[in-house]
Parts: C-alpha cells; structure tokens; sequence
C-alpha cells in the first residue's frame, strides 16, 4: 500500500483550503489506495474465476474439446443430477418455508415472555456449530438401533407406552400340541368343547421379557359349561416335564387367548391372570379351538432407518430446521419488537380478535422481514453442501445429493469432471440471478 | 362487544383486572410448558454429542449417551487426551487457528479501506462500484472452486495457509464492504467535515475517526468471519489436502462412523467449543450483524 503519495498534510492553524489542485492522476490515485487491495482480491479469486468457470463449462471435461451447452444438457440427463435437481426442488419448497415458519412461531411464543432470552439461545446456538460438527450430531440421533439413536429409542418408549399390548416378542410352543407362529398365534391342536381344560405351554421366552407380576402358574380346575386354560412358560431350570405344570414355572399374564369355533372364527377372547389362568364362563356344545393370538407378541422395534435411502432427505431437512430457526426467530422477533404497539392496541379496541390482530395486521407488517427470512433460506438452501456429506453414509449418498453437493462430487472427489462441474457451479448461479436483481434494486433505491 | 363491556368494566371493579391477570397467566401456562419442551428438544442433539465424547468406547457399545447421563463417574477425558496426542488432529486444528486468524483480520482491514473510499470519497463510478460489490455478494464458492485450484496448483498456493486465507478473505469482502460502508454512510457528515478543515489527511481521518467509529460494525463482521472462516468444510476439502482445517480433516473419518466415535465426536465437539464460547460472549454483536445485513 502507498500511502506517501497521497498524503496530503496541512500546517495546523492554517485557513481550510480550497479543494486541492491535483492533477487527474493524484485524485485517482487516493481512491485507488484504498480501493486497490480489495479490488485485487476481488478480481483475482471472485471475477476472474466466475468468469473462467463460465467459459470452462462449455468445454468437455478434459478441456480439449468446446462442446457447446452438453454440459448443460447433462445436469438434466444423467440420474444422479435428476436426483439431485428434484431434491433440490423438494429442498427449496419445503425448507425455507418450514424454517420461515418455525421462526415465526417461537418469535410469536416467546413475545412476553420472562426467560425468552435462555430459550433463544437454547434455539440459537446450533446456529453456531460448523454444519459438519452438526452433521455428526445428528448422525448420532438417527442411528437405527433404537439402542444408540436417541430418535428411534424415542419412538420405541412411546410405542411401548401407547401403542401394541403385546407381552413377548420371541416364544415357541412347548410342545407340539400347539401350531402356528408369533405372527399368526399359536393353535392348539386338540379341539375343545365345555368342561376342557386347555394347556397352552410356551417356550423360548426371553427372560427379561417375563412381566414383572407374573406368578407361579396353575393349572385350572375343569368348569362346567366353560373351557379353562394357563398359558405359562413351560421352562424350568430344574427340569420338569414339558406339558405339564411344573414348580418353578411361571405363567405368563397379559395374554390374549382367543376361542374360535369351527370355521376358526373367533368367538371371545380373554386375558390370562398373573399365574397364566384364564375362562371362557358359557360355552356352548359344540368344538372349539382354543389359541394365544399373534396380539400377545409385538414385533420388536427394528429402528427406522432414517439414513437409508428413503428418508435421508426429509432426515436431512429435519437437521437444517434444526439449525435455521434460531436465525428465523431472532430476525423474526426483531421485526416484532419493532411493530407500533399502539397500532396492535388499537385494533383490539376496535374489538378484533388475537387471531384477528395476527392475521390482518402483524403478518402484513411483518412481511419484509419474513421475506428476508425466507430469501435468506432459499439461498442457503441452494448452496447446501456441508450437510449432505456429514450426515448421508456413503450408502445413500447418492440418494441425498443436491446440486452443490454433485457440483463437488464430480469435479473434486477424484473424478476430475472440470466441465460438469463447472456447469453446475453456472447453473447454481443462474438460480441466484433473481435475488441478485432484487438485491441491486434494493440498493439502488437506498442509495439514491 | 366484548372490548366495550371490558372498557365499561375494568375501573369500576379492580378485582376483575386482578383475576383477569392470573386468568391470563395460567391461560400461558401451556404456552411455558410447550416452550419448555422445545428448548429441551433443541439442547438434547448437542448434548448427546457432547455425553457421546465423554464414553469410552466399551462404555458407548453398552448402550446409548442418554443412559449415561445420570452416571457422571463414567465420564472421561480419555477421548480428549488421545485427541492431543493425535498429530493429525493437532495441526488440523493449528492449521484453522492460523486460516481464521488470517482469513478475518486481512479481510475486515481491506473492507474497511474499501468502505472508506465508498463512502466518503468522492470518484467517478463510486455507485457502480458499490453497486458492483452488491453484485458479487451471491457468487457462490462453487463458481470459484475449479479455477482457483488450479491456479492455486500453478502459483504453489495448493495445500498452504495463505491460499485458504486468500480466498476466505476474497468472498467475504463482499459482505463487509457493503456492511460497512452502510456503517460508515452513517457517520454525521459535520464530524468528517471538521477533522477534514483541522487538515486531517484521508489517512487520519481513517485510522483516527472512522475505524474507531465503525468498531460496532467491525466487532459484528469479526464474529461472523471467525464463525464462517472455522465452519468451513468446502474450501478446506478443495484447496487443502496435509494442511487441511478441522473439519475437512475429520470428515474423512465420518466412512467409519459408529466405530470411531471416540475420535469423531471429541474431535467434533471441540471444533464446536470456539464458535460456541465466541457466540456466548460475543452474542450481542451476532444478532446486531444478523439484523445489519441477513443477505450473505
């Protein structure tokens, strides 16, 4: 930098001069001191190779070849650029908006609210965290194994709160009296009519699975005019005879037993008491069949497998809105701040309602700043890279790809694609073009 | 009809103001309770990757981090320890020290000058200059990526930290020469004017009155720099390959992910600890240059 030349020093005390006599090449000179370092910056590493990778785009991928738009024609042919264009497409409709409105929302929840500040920054601070430290974050929340990904442990207690009332997930018949699969129930193979007893011997069980009120399991007395049974665990550590109701055998509470009639319809059903008992009171003549329904056995949660090739995208979107709310509400929250409350107060008076007031006059005043918001997140949107590699397994990679993440795959990871790369690099600026004129228009009109 | 009969209502009897009061206060307590949960669905990823870096390996096979949370005495420093010890990760994190460093002084200093010239000099096509720079804030790194690798392999800035500031520095000039030259815009007129008649040079005028005038906006630019410059994955994984910054430098570990937990998750979570300790202190001047200019 040169500043001898340009400086320009009067003695102190002196009268304000008149605005010095330099000759054109002085006054140019003084603007260009300071301008001239980050014009070269700008020009070496933004303009010069905006405009290179330009050029570079309409030749082959080795750069011997001009070939005209066939890069271009390839972003819309080759599948893994299909895929990657309609996740952008899914990525740019669903994720600014959903951030938009989540910023929205808590901006609106925290408003008057004492402790805001600790849950704003609670939502902020992932704003914070590299997007790759972010991925990492999330890998481990989505991990399949309901043992390891928080996510899926989460979706397992709640189905085991709510949802089927199966008692075990793994057991088999004691003997071969019994016929079926946990899937399909298990069939005794002996009809029944009034006055049977039904014994249904499972084993196989897995002992932690064993309900914790379960007792040692009795045989019933016959009834007359019902049909009575246990569904035990017909397992004992010291032996005993299989079929048969041992000491140290447990029943199993909580099952389902159903009766079907001949055609293997159901008839009623019951639940066994906590030593394995249960009773069909009035039964009447005829045979009957008697089964533990595929009801008392629940799948064991798998997990769902939110980074395979199904979900990875909605994952991934999930782990951005994550990010990005933080951002949405601060904005958000500022331009609500800076709403007149008289005219808020004004509109209750006359007699709308908070919905009202929301609807028709915070929203409108609040769209500039939703707007910002909102193009802010398109932009991010269209530029994603960072995320797609930290929190896609190399498996469904593919799968999750949007066009930045493409843009690097084939021009940097080995491939050496200059031509397509550059391509898409032109094609993600393109995209930009309508935020950029608005952005100038902005300008113009503040500048002016 | 109803603000009417509120309007009518509310001097003559205080008591209804009061419960009216506790009404609305327990009418929001669904509005607390729900708020509440939301800030703890936030908190429970980060924690997780915390929890996760503080197992050792046979302890995180056992079971997930959240079973570990209320058995403090399994938590270790191990993880960190061996981190340390790791030579790769040490200068990784060396190598994003020096780049941020870098890569947020020289492009804040330049800005700066820039943003002088812009706004209180006068020159043919200043506004088309600006306008220019406006310009260039939405030009993607992905347009810069090629071309400057191979340059990069041309002038030996390849794999160097000069390069990475370089180029960190060059597209942030965008955003900080618009950020500050709307800053310094702002500086009353009759304060340039005066230390202009005292003979002040443009130089002094600079470095004495509207550096010093503009620090708010430079503290904010300085804050979102450190945080993009120590972010940054693409640039590093392009233009880096021994001397790449932390996060490029663990990615290739993510092909292993769930083995290495132990290396990937301290490695993760004390990449996070700097932006995080930035953020916490600095929070008012991140939110200040969010809402200054949320257009980057």
């Amino acid at each position: 930098m040169s500043s001898t030349g340009v400086r320009v020093e009067f003695p102190a005390g002196e009268a304000p001069p008149p605005p010095p006599r330099q000759s054109a090449f002085r006054r140019a000179l003084l603007p260009l001191s300071f301008l001239g370092p980050a014009l070269l910056l700008l020009f070496v590493w933004v303009v010069y190779p905006m405009v290179a990778t330009m050029y570079r785009s309409l030749f082959n991928d080795r750069g011997t070849e001009f070939v005209w738009f066939d890069n271009y024609e390839q972003i819309f042919t080759e599948e893994r650029l299909q895929t990657a264009l309609k996740n952008n497409a899914l990525w740019v409709l669903i994720v600014p908006a959903a951030v938009t409105a989540v910023g929205l929302l808590f901006a609106v929840l925290t408003e008057r609210i004492v402790w805001s500040t600790a849950f704003k920054i609670s939502v902020f601070m992932p704003l914070a965290i590299s997007l790759f430290a972010v991925g990492v974050i999330w890998r481990i929340m989505y991990q399949q194994d309901p043992d390891r990904g928080a996510i899926n442990a989460g979706i397992a207690a709640i189905k085991g709160e709510f949802g089927s009332e199966g008692v075990l997930t793994r057991a088999s018949p004691s003997t071969d009296a019994l016929d079926g699969s946990t899937s399909q129930g298990f069939v005794l193979k002996q009809p029944m009519s009034a006055g049977d007893v039904a014994p249904l011997g499972l084993t196989a069980i897995r002992v932690p699975e064993i309900p914790e009120d379960a007792v040692q399991a009795v045989e019933p007395e016959p009834l007359r005019g019902g049909i009575t049974g246990v569904v035990w665990r017909d397992f004992s550590p010291r032996g005993g005879t299989t079929g048969k109701v041992d000491p140290d055998e447990v029943g199993i509470p909580g099952a389902t037993v159903e009766l079907r009639d001949a055609d293997g319809k159901k008839v009623e059903d019951a639940k066994t008491e906590n030593d394995g008992t249960f009773e069909f009171k009035r039964v009447r003549d005829g045979e009957y069949r008697v089964a533990i329904s595929s009801g008392t056995f629940a799948e064991p949660f798998q997990g769902v497998n939110w980074l395979g090739d199904k979900l990875i995208t909605p994952a991934i979107m999930f782990a951005f809105v994550w990010v990005n709310a933080g951002f949405a509400m601060v904005i958000t929250a500022a331009g609500l701040a800076s709403i007149p409350r008289d005219t808020l107060e004004a509109a209750r008076t006359d007699g709308a309602s908070e919905w009202q007031v929301f609807r028709r006059i915070t929203i409108p005043l609040l769209a500039p700043v939703l707007t910002v918001v909102f193009v802010t997140q398109i932009i991010g949107v269209l530029k994603l890279f960072d995320l797609i590699l930290s929190i896609a397994p190399g498996s469904s990679q593919d799968d999750a790809a949007t066009l930045a993440f493409v843009q690097w795959q084939v021009s940097f990871s080995g491939q050496n694609r200059f031509g397509l790369g550059s391509a898409i690099a032109t094609f993600i600026l393109i995209l930009f073009i309508p935020f950029l004129i608005v952005n100038i228009r902005r300008f113009r009109a503040d500048t002016t | 009809m109803a603000t009417v009969d509120t309007a009518v209502e509310t001097p003559v009897d205080p008591d209804t103001r009061l419960s009216a009061k506790l009404l609305r206060f327990l009418g929001r307590t669904p509005v607390h309770i729900v708020l509440v949960l939301l800030a703890i669905f936030w908190l429970i990823p980060t924690t997780g990757l915390f929890i996760t870096s503080l197992l050792t390996p046979s302890d995180a096979a056992q079971g997930g981090w959240w079973t570990f949370v209320t058995k403090p005495s399994t938590w270790t420093l191990d993880n960190y320890a061996n981190m340390f010890d790791n030579e790769g990760i040490t200068h990784a994190l060396w190598v994003t020290v020096l780049v941020t460093i870098g890569a947020t002084i020289l492009p804040i200093l330049v800005a700066a000058l820039a943003a002088y010239a812009l706004a209180w000099i006068e020159f043919p096509g200043r506004d088309w200059l600006f306008l220019l720079v406006v310009g260039l804030l939405l030009v993607p790194i992905q347009m810069a990526l090629i071309p400057i690798f191979r340059l990069y392999n041309d002038l030996n800035l390849f794999d160097t930290i000069p390069g990475l500031i370089l180029f960190h520095s060059a597209f942030a000039l965008p955003f900080a020469i618009f950020l500050l030259r709307n800053f310094f815009v702002g500086i009353p007129r009759d304060l340039m004017e005066a230390a202009r008649i005292d003979g002040a040079s443009e130089w002094r005028l600079f470095f004495k009155v509207v550096l010093p005038l503009g620090l708010p906006a430079i503290a904010s630019l300085a804050i979102f720099q450190v945080l993009f410059v120590w972010n940054d994955l693409l640039v590093g994984l392009v233009l880096s390959q021994q001397n790449q910054p932390i996060a490029p430098a663990i990615a290739g570990q993510l092909r292993q992910f769930g083995s290495n937990l132990d290396v990937l998750a301290p490695a993760s979570f004390f990449s996070a600890i700097i932006p995080l300790t930035i953020f916490a202190l600095f929070q008012r001047y991140f939110v200040q240059g969010l809402l200054a200019g949320s257009v980057k």
